[in-house]
């Protein structure tokens, strides 16, 4: 196991390493203009643009600047250009309303991917299943702002069931919180629930025809105890798989819907950022948000290594 | 050069029956709802077309036509095509011959409607273009990780996973942002940022590891097949192995992902458009009209939900057709599907 741990930690430095410099790549050297000048945005001039060339060192060979680049990040030391914030600062009191989100919305498609996929794949070919994978179908084909569109504008504009946009601490208020959050956590959720209710019942129609799942039945237990401890559990995998992905990626969609819903988070904050060319806080967002991808799909590696000697013990595919 | 003089019409019935394509397209017809899904493309793809003709002979104004301070006489009575307060006429629908159809598309007072078929060009160019340009890259990188494997392999995969590690979104964002802002200058390329190849370039890009993996793992497994030591055994080369005999066995892979790469290109491209780093204005998406419409969501909420609208059924019906696609020209997983639970599929259900 510790073997394990120290291989899949040693790849992940290495993968932090090549993001990184990819980032650095993307927003430093493949665009054809000066950086300075795509960094000063809407408002250059070109005393700001020297001042920004000084600061970040564009006048450097690229690895110094790679440097001066990560240093900046990592220190904290991110001005934005358009409203000459601290990014890192911005990001950090972002951090609540953005995992507030994730969380809740996470919650909600777990459930409801499971429940579906599990629905349907008992009554494949039933009509409950084709009504089910009628669903599940649109909703992999939502755009998401479409969604949000749709319910800001009759639940929140028309009928004013919901209040619109904004972010409650909890600790203010839990009721308000939720209440302020119930439409983004039911949008990010359905462009997920489809295709983890998809997965799970094609995952699950393979279990189903294991020895083992037979040999259940064979001994006399009842369906929905060979469904629920015999297919379920193993049909969870994949499940369990993907979410680490997504859930990892998740900042995403965050970006999306924070924006519809003016939540005041990270994603919020991008939004923005992007809306005025802001490059800094871009950059940043983009550099923790696949470092916490990263990170996050070594955890999962790990407990999963964890949960199942296979994997560790066993040849690894790559 | 073969000479045909056998009877033509045996053989080709024979041909059509046997052969796996025959077979395929013989599977599809028989999915209704595929089929239908794909009409609806057809139809979504005529009304794109058919823009310049309701722009010229209909509404009589191009996408980028501005009618602010423009007045329509319908019924005579004349009504304001943006109000003082900025807010911009409703649907006409054929009231004032067919002008605004849709209404106005904000302060700026141009044609909803003629934007629409427009923006429907844009989206379904990117869509294709992208998935185009995903699919020779992802195939071409499959073949050689898959058929040299060693360190070209190692190479490619690794490559592959660094862009993988990126969430596609973000990945999309940030190069949709610098590239907007800088243009793109490499070598003989020249892309100016409002130039409509930086989003069919970023998102054919972004997509090739979702689809160079699984590729990738099919070839490795079809390089083992008895066909491939045959064909070396007869002195094929690299270059024949990977294109005579490789590639016509993924093609049903390849196709069936090309077409799913449509929807889900369409997608991303919707997504970044509407964050506005996806295409640029004089250009216009659907995704870049939900975005601009998202600013009267309050008072003219049709400005974001009908282009919405056109995204969802554009990409609901590739995405339908696709997995019917699917079901004929790989009927294996149908197969599996029935062993396991003892219930066939009814026909025709497209998924």
């Amino acid at each position: 196991m510790g073997r394990f741990v120290i291989r899949r930690l040693g790849g992940m430095v290495a993968v932090l390493f090549a993001v990184s410099v990819l980032t650095f790549l993307i927003f430093n050297v493949v665009p054809s203009s000066d950086p300075a000048v795509r960094m000063a945005g809407k408002n250059a001039n070109p005393r700001l643009v020297q001042s920004i060339t000084e600061e970040w060192g564009f006048d450097d060979p690229l690895p110094q600047q790679y440097l001066t680049m990560m240093e900046k990040i990592f220190t904290g030391d991110v001005i934005s250009y358009e409203g000459r914030e601290n990014v890192v600062e911005r990001i950090v009191e972002g951090i609540p309303a953005t995992f507030s989100l994730c969380i809740g919305a996470a919650v909600i498609w777990m459930f409801f991917g499971i429940l579906f996929g599990y629905l349907s794949a008992v009554r494949a070919g039933g009509l409950l299943d084709r009504a089910l994978t009628v669903v599940a179908v649109a909703g992999i084909s939502m755009p998401v702002f479409l969604l949000g569109a749709i319910f800001l504008s009759y639940l929140t504009y028309k009928t004013e069931v919901f209040p619109s946009g904004g972010y409650v601490e909890f600790t203010e208020s839990p009721l308000e919180w939720a209440e302020h959050l119930i439409l983004p956590w039911v949008t990010l959720a359905t462009i997920y629930v489809g295709f983890y209710s998809r997965v799970l019942r094609s995952s699950m129609l393979d279990v189903m025809n294991e020895d083992y799942v037979r040999t259940a039945r064979a001994k006399g237990l009842g369906e929905r105890r060979v469904m629920t401890r015999h297919v379920m559990r193993n049909s969870l995998i994949p499940i369990i798989t993907i979410f680490g992905l997504d859930f990892g990626a998740l900042i995403g969609g965050a970006i999306l819907i924070e924006g519809i819903f003016s939540l005041n988070g990270i994603g919020q904050y991008t939004y923005e950022s992007l809306k005025n060319f802001d490059l800094p806080p871009v950059m940043a967002v983009v550099m923790f948000g696949a470092f916490f991808v990263v990170l996050f799909n070594a955890l999962v590696d790990i407990a999963y290594a964890w949960l199942d000697p296979r994997i560790r013990l066993g040849t690894e595919a790559r | 050069m073969r000479v045909v003089s056998e009877p033509n019409a045996e053989e080709a019935a024979r041909a059509a029956a046997g052969s796996p394509w025959g077979l395929a397209w013989r599977r599809l017809r028989r999915n209704r709802v595929a089929l239908a899904f794909l009409g609806l493309f057809i139809l979504i793809v005529a009304f794109s077309l058919a823009a310049p003709l309701w722009a010229d002979n209909v509404a009589h104004s191009g996408p980028n036509d501005t009618h602010t301070l423009e007045k329509l006489q319908v019924d005579g009575e004349k009504r304001e095509v943006v109000n003082p307060s900025g807010r911009p006429i409703g649907a006409q629908w054929l009231e004032a011959d067919g002008k605004f159809f849709l209404g106005a598309d904000g302060r700026l007072g141009r044609d909803e409607m003629v934007r629409l078929m427009y923006g429907g060009r844009t989206s379904l160019l990117i869509g294709f273009g992208s998935a185009l340009i995903t699919t020779v890259i992802a195939t071409l990188l499959a073949l050689l990780s898959g058929y040299y494997r060693g360190w070209t392999d190692t190479v490619i995969s690794r490559a592959l996973d660094v862009v993988w590690a990126f969430p596609v979104v973000l990945l999309g964002i940030s190069l949709g942002l610098t590239l907007a802002v800088g243009g793109l200058d490499i070598g003989p390329l020249h892309l100016s940022s409002s130039s409509i190849w930086i989003p069919i370039l970023i998102i054919g890009g972004v997509m090739v590891p979702y689809m160079a993996r699984p590729l990738r793992g099919e070839v490795l497994s079809l390089r083992e097949k008895e066909f491939v030591e045959a064909a070396e055994a007869q002195g094929a080369g690299a270059m024949r192995v990977m294109f005579g005999e490789l590639l016509p066995n993924l093609a049903s892979t390849i196709i069936i992902f090309f077409t799913l790469g449509i929807a889900n290109n369409m997608l991303l491209e919707s997504t970044l458009s509407f964050l506005g780093v996806g295409v640029q204005p004089p250009g216009t998406s659907w995704g870049t009209m939900v975005g601009s419409g998202f600013d009267l969501i309050a008072s003219a909420p049709q400005l974001s939900l009908i282009p919405g609208v056109m995204i969802l059924l554009t990409v609901l019906s590739v995405n339908v057709f696709g997995d019917g696609l699917r079901d004929a020209l790989d009927p294996r997983s149908k197969l599996r599907l029935e062993a396991h639970t003892g219930i066939a599929e009814p026909e025709g259900t497209a998924v």
